[in-house]
């Protein structure tokens, strides 16, 4: 559910072309290179913005990605290193890693042909921020000096802008930030903090409708629950100008809808293959099928604020149990191979991501298992739920785990599925699950500490297990303090040795982008968020 | 209408299974019921009706496998061996590995209950509602027929949503509670134009000209001559009883694990039409044979009981 | 017959109240909170929380909530969903396409329906009639997403004539295949109605009388047999045409038709009691006035039935 925003890297698809079957592909599938046609357009499978598309209004990939093409703020992540690039900055400095000093690149405009400039950055951030305008993201700019003051825990603001920001000219501004964050040039790359023209701030509602950014295409039409348009801006200063004249983002209800349009050449490029298709879909694609790591995560935790999952023996219980998931097996049957089984916490690919961090906890052992859950007391009335919602697809792999854990441990298990997401989240928000429930986490920006302090944290707004653990917390506040990104990664990588003891959620597995694209492209490559690079995506000539 | 569902009592056993009453040799249910007995297509439907009532109740006559254990090295890819009678992998093994045979078997259950109480609540809660509101007509047809225009206006998704939330627990009986809160209303309809024909026919004004009861004249003479429609739309509702069921699971309000039924097996394996038609085409064959058999007892019932076809 | 009606379009008021009241609570006993779902895995911002709960209208008593909602409604005022777009712009986009798709669907199962029962009605147990029981069984049994999945890989896949999904849901053309598929679910329903209506009626006195008559066999068939057969098929018809307006999830979802199944259903799934209901304000009207136009039938198809 969280929102995609922008690209770290891009490993090349792996185009496993399998032996051709009757139906399946022929030559004809390839994606052979031909000449480009620079006017040409493509579509996208997507769906309807649950918000007006305004730059802080987006938390679901509806809205986000239509954003992260209208607007670009300061920075973004180079899609083929996952490096952080300038894009309106020239540079940030800092020394403290808490007062930063922008200076910006000259030249940029908006699509209304006003400049970018400092204050549109300021002006835009205020106004993101500021409990008034309701702007879904806007604890973004929790970090910045005064966000109290625009967005206090409750009443109305008493004020308007927040003290850390201050414009210095038209290219300069700095910010400064309530305590030092290393890696706050990461989140920087969230389309949050993407600047707005002038004339938003007359009337934010109507551009919302129709918005003027300053990225690679501007909005020319939104047809609700139909279609998004946006074409590409010759003007755009980016380094990533666009190969191709123009996107449309067609609504889809269905993946499964979406797949058969791709098939058909109906649909250009695919979010991702639905299910249904993924036992099939290489073979009906060959090379044009994209199957690669993703910044995702999918878990299982535990209701630790339940007196019967307190207590140091209880870890050995969720130990055993996780040990008693035959993840191989279920993501390569099961899930098709569109996961990857899962030995951390943290998705492969961000920043400070170690391989086996869960270790032996992670891997497949009945009688280990079994071992451990006795030694812990064994599972509360020998019955486990595992709570998710049965509108996301989880049926299926929430069925193998729980076999697993049965036929591995004799522990009675069944999933507990509720209707939709919020029914489901109601629950889980209001600490009121009695078991086990299926968490996940989809990267805000590619850095270890985004998997680890915001679900693990004490408080953490995504801490649905409710742990708390002294050790995490410490651990987790040095590294905030680091003065470097690579220093603030490394010792994240030693808080998460602490969720190896205590194993508050059981890692499952990696998502992985399983996607594709129509004979009418090429050059489609997917970031680490799941998102095709738009900009790169050339449209074949006819 | 307390009074009509008292009544309703021997006059459904006249409609439909009634046992021979020797004092009454020439009554329309012992006529039947002899016509019955003659019908090739009756002894057909009864003798599927009984297995599968079989199924239902004792299932682990039909196999030993346990339709829960699941072995993931049979995903899908372990095709059908057609030759391995009643053993686990005659019809080959679902996605999560498990024996679809033994699911088919253990299936019947649920669907069974499902199917047969939703229809049988239906028809008889929708029936008298439908034979009131077309008999009496002025204002008890005017309040049955506009509450039951209030009920078509709620749609099926949010009902089931709203009704089905209420129950802590959910069983079998929450989900056929649930349809046949939702359903009646459409049988209550198509009683209420069948009556409505009916009543005007010279044996009503007949019967009524020789004295008959009002519970005589709606349960002796018009129920049998109004009731083929019912009966129609009731054998194919069935059906589709199961399958909203399955729907309803797969919305999460509907059964859940450990109960097993051909509807959430359907769901499943339509997502694998494709690599593996056999895991929905066991199932929805089960359903289909279900509803054939009904519909065949629904015929040969129907042209038993109906004066005009004898 | 003119106050017959009149006296059904005053009775369609408290109906229409009725429902919207039943409705409303509906919609406030659905599980979840829809505002603080908006923020995902995140927990929300229990500012922002309280200010959109007050734009909503969502922050007073629910009986003040359905006071408010009844009198804007008597106004026009549909109210607005999360986003903040007008509630009577989602109904327009939506219903259009539905009122579309269910007319397709409906002239496809009359058309479809009333012939396949006709001729096994007059052939009752001859050959065409098993065929079309099989035929039927078929339809019935098959699950609409498999019927969809047959027709997309068969019209689109293979032979190209279509494309898979619905590119303009306003296309009377493109609507033609969900149209049959979401058709076909009642198509079994309408032609066994019709087959045993025909098979029992074809015995009655008055048919003798006709033949006796010496009327020719299309005649008899068509004004005698048919129009007498129709009350229940009517009836049904009557009771499918609102379940189709209703709009059909599963059908749209397959051929992405932007109709209002699809628009009930997301709206349902995140709790947007608003346009929940306002869909519901209109169908309720589609709803009675079929059903007023099938009493009204019945006194055209048989003459003995009069309305005062």
């Amino acid at each position: 559910m969280r929102g995609a925003s922008q690209a770290k890297w891009v490993v090349a698809a792996v185009a496993v072309a399998l032996a051709a079957t009757a139906c399946g592909s022929s030559s004809s599938n390839g994606a052979s290179d031909g000449p480009v046609n620079a006017q040409g357009t493509f579509s996208y499978q997507s769906s309807e913005p649950q918000n007006p598309l305004q730059p802080a209004n987006a938390m679901e990939v509806g809205g986000g990605r239509v954003l992260k093409n209208l607007f670009k703020g300061l920075v973004d992540y180079d899609p083929a290193t996952g490096k952080l690039r300038n894009q309106v900055a020239d540079k940030i400095e800092t020394t403290d890693a808490q007062n930063y000093t922008v200076t910006l690149k000259s030249g940029w405009t908006f699509h209304d042909g006003t400049p970018v400039t400092a204050q549109s950055f300021v002006d835009a951030w205020n106004w993101s921020a500021n409990t008034k305008n309701n702007q879904i993201n806007s604890d973004w700019f929790s970090d910045i000096q005064g966000y109290d003051a625009v967005h206090p825990a409750s009443g109305a603001p008493t004020a308007d802008t927040m003290s850390g920001l201050k414009v210095v000219d038209d290219t300069h501004f700095t910010i400064a930030l309530t305590g030092p964050v290393s890696y706050f040039e990461y989140k920087l790359g969230y389309t949050a903090f993407s600047p707005l023209p002038k004339v938003f701030f007359t009337d934010p509602a109507k551009y919302g409708q129709s918005p003027i950014g300053n990225g690679p295409y501007k909005f020319v039409s939104w047809e609700h629950n139909k279609a998004i348009t946006v074409a590409a801006y010759d003007k755009y200063e980016g380094v990533d100008k666009p190969k191709n004249s123009g996107i449309v983002f067609k609504n889809y209800s269905q993946s499964e809808a979406a797949y058969k349009d791709l098939v058909s050449d109906n649909l250009d490029v695919l979010d991702q293959v639905d299910p249904s298709d993924l036992a099939s879909y290489k073979s009906d694609l060959g090379d044009r099928a994209v199957d690669q790591p993703q910044g995702a995560i999918q878990n299982i935790s535990f209701s630790l604020y339940q007196d019967s999952w307190k207590g140091q023996d209880k870890a050995k219980v969720r130990q055993g149990l996780s040990m008693a998931i035959d993840r191989d097996t279920i993501t390569k049957t099961v899930l098709n191979g569109s996961r990857q089984a899962a030995n951390s916490w943290v998705a492969p690919g961000a920043m400070g991501y170690k391989d086996n961090t869960c270790g032996e906890a992670c891997t497949y052992d009945p009688a280990k298992a079994k071992q451990l859950i006795a030694e812990g007391g064994g599972v509360p009335g020998n019955k486990i739920t595992v709570l998710y919602n049965a509108d996301g697809g989880h049926k299926e792999w929430v069925d193998a785990v729980c076999n697993s854990i049965r036929q591995a441990t004799g522990v009675e298990c069944v999933g507990d599925p509720k209707p939709d997401f919020k029914s489901a989240r109601d629950l889980v928000k209001n600490k009121k699950v009695d078991g086990l429930m299926r968490t996940g986490w989809v990267q805000d920006y590619p850095l270890n500490a985004n998997f680890l302090r915001d679900v693990y944290g004490t408080g953490a707004a995504a801490n649905d297990a409710g742990y708390s653990s002294p050790e995490f917390d410490k651990l987790a506040a040095e590294a905030d303090k680091a003065t470097t990104v690579e220093k603030t990664a490394e010792l994240y990588q030693q808080a998460e040795e602490q969720l190896a003891k205590d194993m508050p959620a059981i890692p499952l597995w990696y998502y992985k982008t399983t996607a594709g694209y129509s004979k009418n492209v090429q050059n489609v490559k997917y970031d680490s968020f799941g998102d095709p690079v738009f900009t790169q995506v050339e449209v074949k000539q006819k | 209408m307390p009074d009509l569902i008292e009544k309703n009592v021997p006059a459904q056993g006249a409609a439909g299974s009634a046992e021979p009453k020797p004092e009454k040799p020439r009554s329309l249910g012992l006529d039947a019921w002899h016509d019955l007995r003659k019908r090739p297509v009756f002894i057909i439907s009864a003798a599927l009706i009984v297995l599968l009532v079989a199924f239902a109740i004792a299932p682990s006559l039909f196999t030993s496998v346990d339709p829960r254990a699941g072995d993931l090295q049979h995903h899908y890819l372990t095709k059908p061996n057609y030759l391995h009678f009643f053993q686990a992998d005659w019809f080959g093994y679902d996605g999560q590995g498990r024996s679809i045979y033994a699911r088919m078997i253990y299936g019947a259950r649920a669907s069974v209950v499902v199917g047969i109480c939703v229809t049988a609540g239906v028809t008889v809660l929708g029936g008298l509602a439908g034979m009131a509101a077309g008999y009496y007509g002025g204002w008890v047809d005017t309040v049955i027929s506009r509450v039951t225009d209030m009920f078509f206006g709620i749609p099926l998704l949010l009902g089931a949503l709203v009704v089905l939330n209420a129950f802590t627990t959910r069983t079998v009986w929450s989900v056929v509670f649930a349809l046949v809160a939702l359903g009646w209303t459409q049988m209550t309809r198509v009683m209420r134009g069948s009556v409505i024909t009916v009543k005007q026919s010279d044996f009503v004004t007949a019967a009524r000209a020789l004295g008959a009861g009002t519970g005589r004249i709606m349960f002796k003479h018009i129920l049998p001559n109004a009731i083929a429609p019912v009966i129609v739309v009731a054998t194919i509702a069935l059906g589709g009883y199961i399958a909203t069921e399955a729907t309803l699971s797969f919305l999460g309000i509907g059964l859940q694990d450990p109960t097993i039924s051909w509807g959430i097996d359907i769901n499943s394996a339509q997502k694998v039409i494709r690599t593996a038609p056999f895991a929905l085409f066991f199932p929805a064959g089960m359903l289909s044979v279900t509803v054939l058999a009904f519909i065949m007892l629904g015929d040969a019932v129907r042209d038993a009981l109906d004066p005009k076809l004898r | 017959m003119g106050r017959f009606v009149a006296r059904r379009l005053l009775q369609m008021i408290p109906v229409f109240l009725g429902t919207v009241t039943i409705i409303f609570f509906m919609t406030r006993m659905l599980p979840g909170d829809p505002a603080a779902a908006m923020w995902g895995d995140k927990a929300a911002d229990p500012a922002q929380l309280a200010a959109f709960k007050h734009r909503m209208g969502l922050d007073v008593s629910t009986g003040q909530q359905y006071l408010d909602y009844m009198g804007n409604l008597l106004t026009g005022n549909f109210g607005e969903t999360m986003a903040g777009r007008k509630v009577i712009d989602v109904i327009g986009e939506a219903l259009p396409v539905t009122i579309r798709l269910a007319l397709l669907a409906f002239v496809f199962e009359v058309v479809v329906g009333v012939t396949i029962g006709l001729f096994s009605g007059l052939r009752r147990g001859k050959a065409f009639d098993k065929t079309a029981l099989v035929f039927t069984l078929l339809l019935i049994s098959i699950p609409v997403p498999v019927l969809g999945f047959i027709f997309q890989n068969v019209f689109a896949i293979q032979l190209k004539w279509i494309t898979p999904t619905v590119q303009d849901s306003m296309n009377l053309g493109q609507l033609m295949l969900p149209a049959i598929v979401l058709g076909s679910i009642s198509l079994a329903y309408v032609a066994r109605l019709t087959r045993t209506s025909i098979a029992e009626n074809i015995k009655s006195d008055y048919m003798r009388t006709a033949i006796a008559k010496g009327l020719p066999r299309r005649k008899v068939i068509g004004t005698h047999l048919l129009r007498n057969s129709m009350i229940p098929v009517v009836t049904f018809l009557g009771t499918d045409l609102g379940a189709l307006m209703g709009g059909a999830i599963v059908t749209e979802g397959i051929f992405n038709v932007k109709g209002v199944g699809n628009a009930l259903y997301h709206a349902i799934n995140l709790n947007e009691g608003a346009t929940v209901s306002g869909f519901v304000v209109v169908l309720v009207l589609v709803y009675l006035a079929a059903s007023l136009i099938v009493d009204l039938l019945y006194a055209v198809l048989d003459p003995r039935i009069r309305y005062a």
